[in-house]
This record gives C-alpha cells, sequence and structure tokens, in this order.
C-alpha cells in the first residue's frame, strides 16, 4: 500500500509537490542533510568553535554571538542586533540564543503545507495528499457530472424527459461498498499514522509547559525557563504540559503537533524536528483577549499586529541545546536588575497587554508619570510605589485600576523575589 | 406517457379550481389574529421573519469579522470587540438561523400541507415553541447590551466561567431555545405518524418529510442534553459546585464531552432538512423521480442515528484517550457513507430529466457541489494524524462553512424560493433570483475556498491578529463575503418586494407533484378546499405546463377526468 500511494499523488498533485512534502522527512536525517543546514546556523556554528560551552558569565555569552555573526557577516538578524559599545548604559545586546529565536521563520513548503519537520510526521504528510488527490478525483468527477447531465438534459423546445429505471440496486450497492472500502482504509492509515504521531520513544528529552493567558512558560531540567521553546535536532522531545487558567492549545504548524493543554491535568506532546530553524508557534484553542497573540514578544505600536511571538528554536545539536541551558541560567544569574525587568517583560507576555510607551493597551501602560504619587483604584486611591507594583504583580485583582478589565493571572508562586525586583526596577526605569 | 404528448387548446384556459374561502393571508385581520394564531402557515411565516431577520444579524457580524482580518493587526477594532464579533455570529447563525431555519420555518409552513394535512398535530403547542424561540432570541440578542459575549458559541469552559461578558444571559437564552426545538421536533413527529391522509404509506411520504422526520428524532432526543449543559453551566457560574471548574476538582473537558453529544447531532439537525429539500428540488425541477428513493429515505434515518456516535471528532486533541479516538475515527467514517450514496442520487437523478434552470434548482445544484466539497475535506479531518494538524484552523472553519452554510443555508434559500409563490401567493423577481443565486455561489467559494489552504499552512481560528503571509488569503475571504453579503441582501429585498409587486402566482408554478400543489395558492385556513388527491409520487407525466410559471395536472381537468389512468391512492376519492 505505502507503494500504492506515491503513485496516486504523483498522478493527481504532480511529483513536484509530492517530492517536497512528505520526501524531506521521510527519510532519517542523514549526516549530509545536517551538513547542508549548517550555513544558515552560521552565527551560532561561530560560537561553538571556541568550546566554551559551560562558561559563566553573560558578557562571554554575548561576546559569543557578536563574534559569530561579525565573522560570517551574513545572519542579518544578528547584525541588525549588533550590541552597543561594551559598558555604554543602554540596551543590552541579546543573547546568542535569542538571536536565534529572532531569526525570521523558515518554513518552506508546498502550496498546501509548510514543510514537516517532524520525523513521525512523515505518514500523516502522506495521508493528507492522499486524501487531497482522493478528494480532488471525486469532486472534479461529480462536478464534472452534475455539469455534463444539466447541459445534456437541459429543457429546451421539444425536448422532454425520458423514462429510466428509478433505482438500480447494483448501482446502488457499487455506491455504497466503494466509499465504505475507502473509508475503511483511510481510517486505518489514520489511526497507523496517528499512533506514530503520539508515541514517543522512552528516551526523550522532557520539557514542562506552563500555559497561560497569554504566554507560554519551557522550564527545561536545568530549571531554565524561557518562553521560546529551545529544543535539540534529531533528539526526540517531549512535553509535558498544564495550564494555569483556562485551555490552550500547543500547536506547532511544522511539528505537525497540536494538543490542548487543561488546568490541573497533564497533557503530552512530543516530536523529532529534523532540521535547525525557528518555526512557529501558536495557541490554537480560543482562551480570551490575546489569543491571537500568545506569548508576543514584539507589538506593532500602530496596528497593534505582534512582530515577533515565541517560537520553536531547532538548535543543530544536542551540544547546541546544552550549551543555551548552561548559557542562559548564567545570563539569568548574571543580570542587572532593571535588564531581567526587561527581559521579563519580553518573554512572560507582559507585553501583550502593558505597553512601555504610555500608550494603554489591555492593561495600563508601564510608563507611569506618576510613580511615588497617589493614583486612581477601583474605589480608592493608592501611592504608586513598589509596594504597589508587586502587590499587583502578586495578586492583580486586589487594587485594579478603573477603565481596564480585570483579567490579568496573579503571578503569585511563579516569580522569584530577584525577578520581582527586576520588574520593579524596569518599571521604576521607564517613569521618565 | 402518451397523454402528454400533445394537450388540447383548451386545458390551455383550464380555470383555477373556485377558492371560496379566503386565503390563510386574509383569513383574519389585525395583530391579535397574528400573534395568537395557531394556523401552522402564519406560525411559520412568523418564524421566517424573525429568521431572516436573525440571518441579517449574523451576517452583519461576520461582515464585520471580515473586514477586521483585512490586515494583520487592528483593521477597524480591538481584539475584545473581534471576539465578539465571532461569538454572536456563530451564536446567532447556529441557534436562531440555522437549526430552526428549515425545520421550524419552512417545515412548519410546507410540511402539513405536503403530508395533506389541516395543520400540524399540536397547534398550541406549536405556537408555545414559537414564543420560547422569540424568548430565547431576544436573550440571545440582549447579550449585546448586557456586556457582549466572548466564549465562542461553544462555551468551553473554564474560559466561560470566568469571562465578565454576559455568559447566563446567553446559557438562559440556549436553554429556551432548545426547549422550542424539543416541542417542534415533538409535534412533527406525531403529525408525521398520525395526519397521513389516506393512500400515503410512510413510502409514499415525500423524502422531505422522510428529512423531517430523521431531524424530529434527533431534536427530541439530544436537545435535552443541550438544555442540560447549559442549565450546569449556569449553576456552576452562579453557585460554583465544581462540575466544570478543575479549581474545584471538575472537569472541563466533561463539558466539552456534554456539549458535542448535542451539537453534533445537531450538525445534522441542520444539514439533513437541507438534503430533504434538495431532494425535493432535484426531482422537481428535473422532472424525474428521486433515484433510489429507498436509499435516500433509509440514509436520512441512518445518518440521524449514527450522527449521536461520532461527537469525539471535535475532540481529538483534547486529552482523550487513545482509544476513545480510534473508536470515533472509525463511527465518523460511517458518517461518510450515507451522505455519499445520497450525492450519487442526486446526480443520477438528473439523467434522462428535462431540468429547468430555475432559480430553486440553481440553489439545488449549488448545494451538489458545495456538500460535495463539505463532505470530501470532512474525510480530512476524520483521519486522526492529519486532524492533529489541522484542528481548530480555518481548515475547520471553510469545512463546516462547507457544510452548514454552503449547504444547509443554501438549501433553505433554495427551498424559500421554491414555496414562496405557495404560501406568499406571489411570484419573485425570477432574473434576479438566478443572477443572486450564482452570486451566492460565487461569493461563498470566493470566501471559504482560500481558508482551506490558510488552515493547512496552520492559521488557527477565532485569531484577531495573524501572521502576514496569510494576508492575500484574508483579503480574497473579505471580498467574497461582500458578494455574498450583498447577493443575500438583494435576495431578501426581492422576496420582500413581491409582496407588492409580484404576479400573482399559480396554483402550481414549478410543476411539483407533491401534494401542497394541490392547495390553492396561498392556502386556506385549513390548507385544501377538497380532500387531497395521492398521486403516485414523483410522478411528473401526468403534469402539463399550460403556461408560463402554471402547470396543471392532466387527470384533474374536467374534460380528462377518469380517461387518465392515476396511481392507485387516488381511487377513493373518487
Amino acid at each position: 500500500m505505502k507503494r500504492v500511494l506515491p503513485v496516486l499523488l504523483a498522478l493527481f498533485i504532480g511529483t513536484s509537490a509530492y517530492a517536497q512534502a512528505p520526501g524531506g522527512s521521510a527519510v532519517a536525517p542523514t549526516p549530509a542533510n545536517a551538513a547542508e543546514s549548517v550555513p544558515k546556523a552560521d552565527p551560532t556554528s561561530g560560537s561553538n568553535s571556541p568550546t566554551m560551552g559551560d562558561a559563566g558569565s553573560a558578557t562571554t555569552g554575548n561576546n559569543q554571538a557578536t563574534s559569530g555573526s561579525a565573522g560570517t557577516g551574513s545572519g542579518s538578524a544578528a547584525t541588525s542586533n549588533a550590541p552597543a559599545p561594551a559598558g555604554a548604559k543602554g540596551p543590552q545586546p541579546k543573547a546568542w540564543y535569542d538571536v536565534l529565536a529572532d531569526k525570521p521563520i523558515e518554513e518552506q513548503g508546498t502550496f498546501w503545507m509548510p514543510k514537516a519537520v517532524n520525523q513521525a510526521a512523515d505518514e500523516s504528510d502522506m495521508m493528507f495528499y492522499a486524501v487531497l488527490a482522493l478528494s480532488i478525483f471525486f469532486f472534479v468527477a461529480i462536478a464534472v457530472a452534475v455539469v455534463y447531465l444539466t447541459i445534456k438534459y437541459r429543457h429546451r423546445p421539444g425536448h422532454k424527459a425520458e423514462p429510466s429505471a428509478a433505482h438500480n440496486d447494483v448501482l446502488e450497492i457499487t455506491w455504497t461498498v466503494i466509499p465504505t472500502l475507502i473509508c475503511v482504509f483511510l481510517f486505518w492509515y489514520g489511526w497507523h499514522s496517528y499512533i506514530r504521531v503520539v508515541t514517543p520513544p522512552n528516551k526523550a528529552v522532557e520539557i514542562d509547559v506552563l500555559a497561560q493567558r497569554w504566554n507560554w512558560t519551557f522550564t527545561h531540567e536545568n530549571g531554565v525557563t524561557d518562553s521560546d521553546l529551545h529544543i535539540p535536532a534529531n533528539v526526540p522531545v517531549r512535553l509535558v504540559m498544564t495550564s494555569k487558567d483556562v485551555l490552550h492549545s500547543f500547536y506547532a504548524p511544522a511539528m505537525r503537533v497540536k494538543q490542548d493543554v487543561v488546568p490541573r491535568r497533564y497533557t503530552y506532546a512530543w516530536f523529532n524536528a529534523t532540521k535547525p530553524g525557528t518555526y512557529r508557534l501558536t495557541c490554537a484553542e480560543y482562551c480570551g483577549t490575546s489569543h491571537a497573540q500568545m506569548a508576543c514578544l514584539d507589538v506593532d505600536p500602530v496596528t497593534d499586529h505582534c512582530n515577533r511571538r515565541a517560537v520553536v528554536v531547532v538548535h543543530k545539536d544536542l551540544e547546541e541545546y546544552e550549551r543555551y541551558l548552561n548559557d542562559k541560567v548564567a545570563d539569568q544569574m548574571n543580570m542587572a536588575p532593571v535588564d531581567l525587568g526587561k527581559m521579563l517583560y519580553d518573554k512572560k507576555g507582559c507585553s501583550s497587554c502593558h505597553t512601555v510607551d504610555g500608550s494603554a493597551r489591555v492593561g495600563p501602560s508601564w510608563k507611569q508619570p506618576d510613580w511615588g504619587k497617589d493614583i486612581q483604584i477601583v474605589g480608592g486611591t493608592v501611592k504608586m510605589d513598589e509596594n504597589y507594583v508587586r502587590e499587583s504583580i502578586l495578586y492583580p485583582a486586589k487594587k485594579a485600576r478603573p477603565g481596564f478589565p480585570n483579567s490579568m493571572p496573579p503571578f503569585e508562586g511563579q516569580l522569584k523575589d530577584r525577578e520581582l525586583d527586576g520588574l520593579i526596577a524596569y518599571i521604576k526605569s521607564l517613569k521618565q | 406517457m402518451a397523454t402528454t404528448e400533445a394537450f388540447p387548446e383548451s386545458l390551455k384556459s383550464l380555470p383555477q379550481a373556485p377558492v371560496t374561502e379566503p386565503d390563510f393571508l386574509h383569513v383574519s385581520k389585525g395583530w391579535k389574529s397574528w400573534a395568537f394564531t395557531l394556523d401552522h402557515k402564519r406560525i411559520g411565516m412568523m418564524y421566517l421573519f424573525g429568521i431572516l431577520f436573525s440571518l441579517l444579524l449574523g451576517g452583519s457580524f461576520a461582515l464585520l469579522l471580515r473586514t477586521e482580518l483585512w490586515s494583520p493587526g487592528r483593521t477597524i477594532v480591538g481584539p475584545d470587540t473581534y471576539n465578539q464579533f465571532f461569538t454572536l455570529h456563530g451564536a446567532v447563525m447556529v441557534f436562531l438561523v440555522i437549526i430552526p431555519g428549515i425545520p421550524a420555518a419552512l417545515g412548519n409552513i410546507i410540511m402539513p400541507i405536503q403530508l395533506g394535512a389541516p395543520d400540524v398535530a399540536f397547534p398550541r403547542l406549536n405556537l408555545a415553541s414559537f414564543y420560547l424561540w422569540v424568548s430565547g432570541a431576544i436573550l440571545l440578542v440582549l447579550t449585546i447590551p448586557f456586556g457582549g459575549l466572548d466564549t465562542g458559541w461553544t462555551l468551553y469552559t473554564p474560559y466561560s466561567l470566568e469571562t465578565h461578558t454576559a455568559v447566563m444571559v446567553a446559557t438562559m437564552g440556549v436553554f429556551l431555545l432548545g426547549f422550542s426545538s424539543i416541542f417542534t421536533g415533538l409535534n412533527f413527529l406525531v403529525t408525521i405518524h398520525k395526519f397521513r391522509p389516506q393512500g400515503m404509506g410512510w413510502f409514499q411520504l415525500p423524502l422531505n418529510i422522510w428529512a423531517i422526520y430523521g431531524t424530529a428524532i434527533m431534536q427530541v432526543l439530544a436537545t435535552p442534553v443541550l438544555g442540560i449543559t447549559v442549565l450546569l453551566l449556569t449553576v456552576e457560574r452562579f453557585a460554583h459546585i465544581g462540575i466544570f471548574d478543575p479549581t474545584m476538582g471538575g472537569d472541563p473537558v466533561l463539558f466539552q464531552h456534554f456539549f458535542w453529544f448535542y451539537s453534533h447531532p445537531a450538525v445534522y439537525i441542520m444539514i439533513i432538512p437541507g438534503m430533504g429539500v434538495i431532494s425535493e428540488l432535484i426531482s422537481t425541477y428535473a422532472r424525474k423521480p428521486i433515484f433510489g428513493y429507498r436509499f435516500v429515505a433509509y440514509s436520512s434515518l441512518s445518518l440521524a442515528l449514527l450522527s449521536f456516535l461520532v461527537w469525539g471528532h471535535h475532540m481529538f486533541v483534547s486529552g482523550q484517550s487513545r482509544l476513545a479516538n480510534m473508536v470515533f475515527s472509525a463511527l465518523t467514517f460511517t458518517v461518510g457513507i450515507p451522505s455519499a450514496i445520497k450525492v450519487f442520487n442526486w446526480v443520477a437523478t438528473l439523467y434522462k430529466g428535462d431540468i429547468r434552470l430555475k432559480t430553486g434548482m440553481l440553489y439545488g445544484l449549488s448545494f451538489l457541489l458545495l456538500f460535495t466539497i463539505g463532505g470530501l475535506t470532512g474525510l480530512f479531518l476524520g483521519i486522526l494524524s492529519v486532524d492533529v494538524h489541522l484542528h481548530d484552523t480555518y481548515f475547520v472553519v471553510a469545512h463546516f462553512h462547507y457544510v452548514m452554510m454552503g449547504s444547509t443555508l443554501v438549501a433553505f434559500l433554495g427551498a424559500l424560493h421554491h414555496w414562496w409563490p405557495k404560501f406568499t401567493g406571489r411570484m419573485y423577481n425570477e432574473s434576479l433570483g438566478r443572477t443572486c443565486a450564482i452570486g451566492v455561489f460565487i461569493g461563498f467559494n470566493t470566501t471559504f475556498l482560500p481558508q482551506f489552504v490558510m488552515g493547512a499552512r496552520g492559521m488557527p481560528r477565532r485569531y484577531w491578529d495573524y501572521d502576514p503571509q496569510y494576508q492575500i488569503f484574508h483579503q480574497i475571504s473579505t471580498i467574497g463575503a461582500f458578494i455574498l453579503g450583498i447577493s443575500l441582501f438583494i435576495v431578501v429585498c426581492y422576496l420582500m418586494a413581491s409582496f407588492w409587486t409580484g404576479a400573482k402566482a399559480a396554483r402550481n408554478p414549478w410543476g411539483g407533484s407533491s401534494l401542497e400543489w394541490q392547495a390553492p395558492t396561498p392556502p386556506t385556513l385549513y390548507n385544501f378546499e377538497k380532500p387531497p388527491i395521492v398521486h403516485e409520487l414523483y410522478n411528473y407525466d401526468d403534469l402539463v405546463e399550460v403556461a408560463p410559471d402554471r402547470w396543471e395536472r392532466l387527470s384533474d381537468a374536467p374534460e380528462y377526468q377518469g380517461a387518465v389512468p392515476v396511481a392507485s391512492g387516488s381511487k377513493e376519492h373518487h
């Protein structure tokens, strides 16, 4: 049967589409494949050579990224993020792993679908194209029959309906049995490929996923948290997911993985990414106001369009993934409070509701000219200071601001004291 | 056959049988004669105007949300308003337009006449159903001033337990609408069982009545589950008893089971009456008996029963067990088979026919093509592994619009045009009718075909903002939506205009063979001035077009009495 499908496909969609679709992922990734993708991951491969894998400080991490991109001179995303001179007060240069995550999404594919980069999705893609071919065949057959019969037997002067059999058991049974056989076949292969998509191998890198309005928090083995999902290529990754509030759904189109995330329950997803790069990550279960901008890290000030949302970053190998884990821990430990606050603003989903330019969105802006003064809250006033900000992060409903929906989730238990200090420092830094 | 070869000149002036009684529109006057009417036709007309108004409302929300999607980010409104647009669009269209569209409105007007009955079995219950519908509709519309509704029409927990919008108003509305639907179904079941005239056995029932019968079974059996579900949701919202609320040990996914246990059969409550209508349209305008009558009748019933067993296919990625997924996937494919049988039979009916492309037939043929696309794309979603990718994307949106709008609403429009002359007594503008039917077909496909591509490329549904790669598809879709919206608006306009400007309709303008065409146009209070003659079903041999849009049965002409062989059922009346 596996030989028949490609033939069907070739007939109805054309070989080029087929070759693009399941071809790449049907074959187990070879070293040659990996080698081809090396130039794309250049900035990082540059940082790979000085084997400082588990090195400590944030500055070394950043320098690696800069030297890498400067060296190749090709990574446009990396060069555009070229850091300000060291020591100058200003925005911190981005860490190499965030530069990777900022790279434009690369999801080439056919007219119909982005190319699958999950090894387990090859059969399901083949099913998609097979059913597409089948559907086009049946639709064309029925449409041609309808149009042909309508023209041939249209009413015109002198034309009359002719008698014909009102039923024909042989015909009826034929067109009952054929769809039945097709359906049995489709069900069986659908089930077979589904089991492949949902059954992880015994050994896999496990990552905890917490979904909440409107952010993803991915927690790795060593405690590193991030709203971009960093994973190694060619290694099975298993996600253990739960939600803090309402239903969400983890959906990475290029991985062909979708799984609802349910509060107070764990659901699972896994995949084995075959190609390094950045891929889209979306929420597919409606979760309220910013459902469409789940984990948005950069909102366009004019249109409110989300320019950069959390992504799946596939590192080229396990080694690079481990370096991400180590560098990220170190960076989070050594950041200045203001920078930590800025980083958390991007990574905890704060930016999907709060601006830093003084304009209101779902929530009040973090740029508060009223710092230190009394401000209006529902049912009274309160002094806008460190204590108020801290309380509003941990228990937002307690002293809500008038004119804003009371929809912020409480962050109690989710932020360390150092992180709270960072957020407060960042908000204070915006007040001018 | 021989009788239709040539008909005498005298027949061209065949008078309509004299109608001494006033028709049902003029039998009594004043608003009370409508508000307290027990006449199924007047109740049906009131439903129809309510539904057309709701269609306008739901359609406006559709155009607003399509306009918002013209560009990524903000085009006209922010995300909260957009979320309300799609929720209200869905809730209004599903609960107020598509579910009651064919059964409650056109079913009420036509079904008893088609059956040869003077009214439904329980006229007072019928009126009560209508007022339940009105109350439910008012509550659902009242959600707009009471803070809107932003849960999606599916009301999934736990979001619907937390949102600050008017969920309670909406659930109470849905609860009342559910009872309206149950009572209507009950009424029709009894009517079809008990009010058939002499000579009309089960297999002399027009397929439209078979479809309404299948629908009524589902309405009675499935809708109570919806009532219980929204009641539990309401109780959970104000009393916090922990059924669905995970923080109290409840199970949010349980709500999805309850909801789809009703809402999947509801999809068939929407589509099966459409299939019934299409059987009538294709047979009448092709001048042929429907091919494989019994297969089509049985497939309506088997769809009605199978639809109860497939609700879990809405939950393949909800976290339900793999075993459940396997069972539901297998059962889902069984639904495809009766649907395929129907399509093949409709196409085969065209063979050797004499196809008249009236407005009704254009909608009939549109249905065939659109339902085929809707059905075939359902295969993608029944396949477990493919559904994982396509679930909750625009592919699903396009698929169910092809079924619910492309099929059900197109069938509703076809039915409206087919029976409009019968119950209003007026002809509408036929060329405008045909133009708009083509406009609907083009507008619909322009709107929803691009959404299949977007969905397969991974565009999730219910998204206010989207990746720029989808913009071109969204723009095509929005243009299509406006073509569709304008076409539908013109349809409503010329139909309304026909009350004042339309030519008087003949008793049988399309040459239909079922009993409603024997009734006066418009029918009298009790539908028939004399007991209807049950001819052989879908036999058009005996009908001749004596003038444009005016058909007479030769056997009814006085000079031909007894000369033409008529079906066995008619003998008792002579």
